[in-house]
């Protein structure tokens, strides 16, 4: 009888240290990227250009495209995986074009990031002969959004109460309409909380991007020519993290870092977080 | 605030259906087909991309064969792509890979599992609060920023600790686990908090303590669930590309321990890319590694597939 209690008590002890463990390894993750990264930081090294060989380049053709291709990407993948994912929920039926959809949707979502880069690199820089650009970089981005963006808005979709959709269809609405005026306003804080995230993700992404927009910018800044090579934050860090010659290379490398870590998480807080609340008390969570 | 909301959707799908009370237009009808079509259409494409990406990736990797035999690129650890006779051996590629995501599924795995545990059956209120965003941070941290960590805090650490350059797989393995960590506890958190409550009230009814509700009852039924997280996290730590690459060391051999420089599938596909042009031998086979990859994740689908479906007939 002690012996269990002792067990019960040594467990409970043993999975609040995880806990507490596991909240501690991000708080560092964070506090080292940002301590290292942010006296680094400038208004010169956010906006300036990089240098090769010299200390004191910047990295603002990166910034800017690291955010052109992420809106490339999100205008060429959002309508397709919109699309599917409203296809999945409204209309599919049990069959075996559906359930060849939804397998389509899961496996293209393991696929991993460098395979979805060298396909890139075979269709858009090879054949279409976009060479490496900004252009091919956000079309082989897009397909590595795809999937989350069907995923995210069949759940979203899917989370408003069936009510709403048999009411507008009884009354007499056609299923677009009861979609476009129905649906969507409902699921729209889910759907922007799964958007967001998704371009999260998607800015710091990099195996993607290193043969598809190149590891190189554009002389001119901002450059917003979508043939011109395009360097991203992600890949630049990488490049400089690696094999750059610069003398201050670790420095950029942390300083980039910092930069990154603090626009994914000003998307986390800014735009995913409120949603959430505002998704929260809509629901009536209890 | 949810009565409103609901209000509001009825009033418009009240507006919608006065607009055309009783049968829909000819022209809605038409317009409801486009919308329809354009749907269906999204999702074959869909479908159309995942088929192109393995037809296409596959078709370029297969020409491989044409210079290389399969026992060569599969048995032979001899990577000298620029030699006079060029070899492409990608045993040692494949050992790496494995031994590199063995290796942190085993670090990442109780640390997730208990955390799961914790989440889902011990923390309060607020402690999970903190930790469901936390584990989704973890997950939007970009990967080049895990790699600069193991870059520039776990290389010299090891080094220091166990002496030489502090590269390879042990540096690699210990940053993946950090990587699939949450991918491993939330997955590990929902299927744990899915199971039917009576499970948790007969063991506690029947006198059974905390810890061996946990141990003896929740943890077996949740086995399936678990076993998904853990292969959705090793598919992750086999296609995870940018971290490895910075700390591993990307030598083409065997390594000799855990600390010695080393490449995986992924990294020798970022290495090598750069210096190869499309439609060489040394190309192609980049692109069937690549074609590797593809079929292990491919695999690990139908692995979880099969879970899902154990767990449905139980």
């Amino acid at each position: 009888m002690r012996w269990r209690e002792a067990a019960n008590k040594i467990a409970t002890v043993y999975f609040w240290a995880i806990g507490i463990l596991i909240i501690c390894i991000l708080a560092w993750f964070l506090a080292r990227i940002l301590g290292a990264g942010l006296p680094h930081l400038s208004w010169k090294f956010v906006t300036g250009m990089p240098q090769e060989l010299t200390a004191g380049g910047g990295v603002g053709p990166h910034l800017f495209n690291s955010f052109y291709i992420l809106v490339l990407s999100m205008l060429f993948s959002a309508p397709i995986g919109i699309g599917a994912g409203i296809y999945l929920t409204v209309y599919a039926k049990k069959n075996r074009f559906t359930e060849l959809v939804r397998i389509s949707v899961e496996v293209l979502s393991s696929v991993p990031s460098i395979v979805f880069g060298l396909f890139g690199a075979l269709l858009f820089v090879n054949w279409m002969g976009l060479k490496f650009s900004i252009l091919g970089g956000a079309a082989t981005l897009a397909l590595l959004n795809l999937p989350i963006l069907v995923r995210v808005t069949e759940e979203s979709l899917s989370s408003v109460p069936s009510a709403y959709w048999s009411a507008s269809l009884a009354l007499g609405s056609t299923r677009w309409q009861g979609i476009r005026n129905v649906l969507i306003p409902a699921a729209l804080p889910g759907l922007i909380t799964g958007i967001t995230l998704v371009a999260g993700r998607a800015l710091g992404e990099t195996a993607v991007l290193i043969y598809t927009a190149g590891t190189s910018v554009s002389r001119f800044f901002p450059d917003f020519n979508p043939l011109a090579m395009g360097e991203t934050l992600a890949v630049h860090l990488w490049y400089v993290g690696s094999t750059s010659l610069a003398p201050d290379a670790a420095e950029i490398a942390e300083g980039s870092a910092a930069l990154l870590i603090i626009v994914v998480l000003l998307f986390n807080l800014l735009i995913a977080l409120p949603s959430r609340l505002l998704q929260k008390k809509l629901s009536g969570d209890k | 605030m949810s009565n409103m909301m609901q209000a509001k959707a009825t009033l418009r799908a009240a507006e919608t259906g006065r607009e055309n009370a009783g049968k829909w237009s000819r022209r809605q009808k038409r317009k409801d087909d486009a919308m329809r079509r354009v749907f269906v259409g999204s999702s074959i494409l869909v479908t159309l991309i995942i088929f192109s990406l393995i037809a296409f990736v596959g078709y370029q990797g297969l020409l491989t064969f044409k210079d290389v035999t399969p026992g060569e690129f599969f048995l032979s650890t001899d990577w000298s792509p620029t030699a006079q006779e060029p070899k492409f051996g990608a045993f040692a590629f494949l050992y790496s890979t494995i031994l590199l995501t063995l290796l942190s599924v085993v670090f990442a795995v109780p640390i997730a599992l208990s955390g799961a545990v914790f989440m889902a059956k011990i923390a309060p209120k607020w402690m999970r609060e903190l930790l469901r965003p936390a584990a989704d941070l973890f997950v939007g941290i970009p990967s080049v920023v895990y790699g600069l960590i193991g870059l520039t805090v776990i290389i010299p650490f090891l080094a220091d600790v166990f002496g030489g350059i502090g590269y390879g797989i042990l540096p690699a393995s210990i940053i993946l686990a950090v990587m699939i960590l949450p991918t491993i506890l939330s997955i590990s958190e929902d299927t744990l908090r899915a199971l039917p409550k009576r499970l948790e009230e007969a063991s506690m009814a029947l006198g059974a303590t905390r810890w061996q509700t946990i141990w003896r009852v929740l943890l077996p039924s949740a086995t399936s669930g678990i076993m998904t997280a853990v292969v959705l996290g090793m598919g992750r730590a086999i296609g995870e590309t940018m971290a490895v690459f910075m700390v591993i060391g990307n030598s083409p051999k065997i390594p000799s321990s855990l600390l010695d420089s080393t490449t995986v599938l992924t990294t020798a596909i970022v290495k090598d890319m750069a210096n190869t042009f499309y439609g060489t031998t040394w190309n192609n086979a980049l692109y069937l590694m690549a074609l590797l990859l593809l079929v292990v994740s491919l695999s690990l689908i139908i692995v979880i597939r099969v879970f899902s479906k154990r767990s449905e007939t139980k």
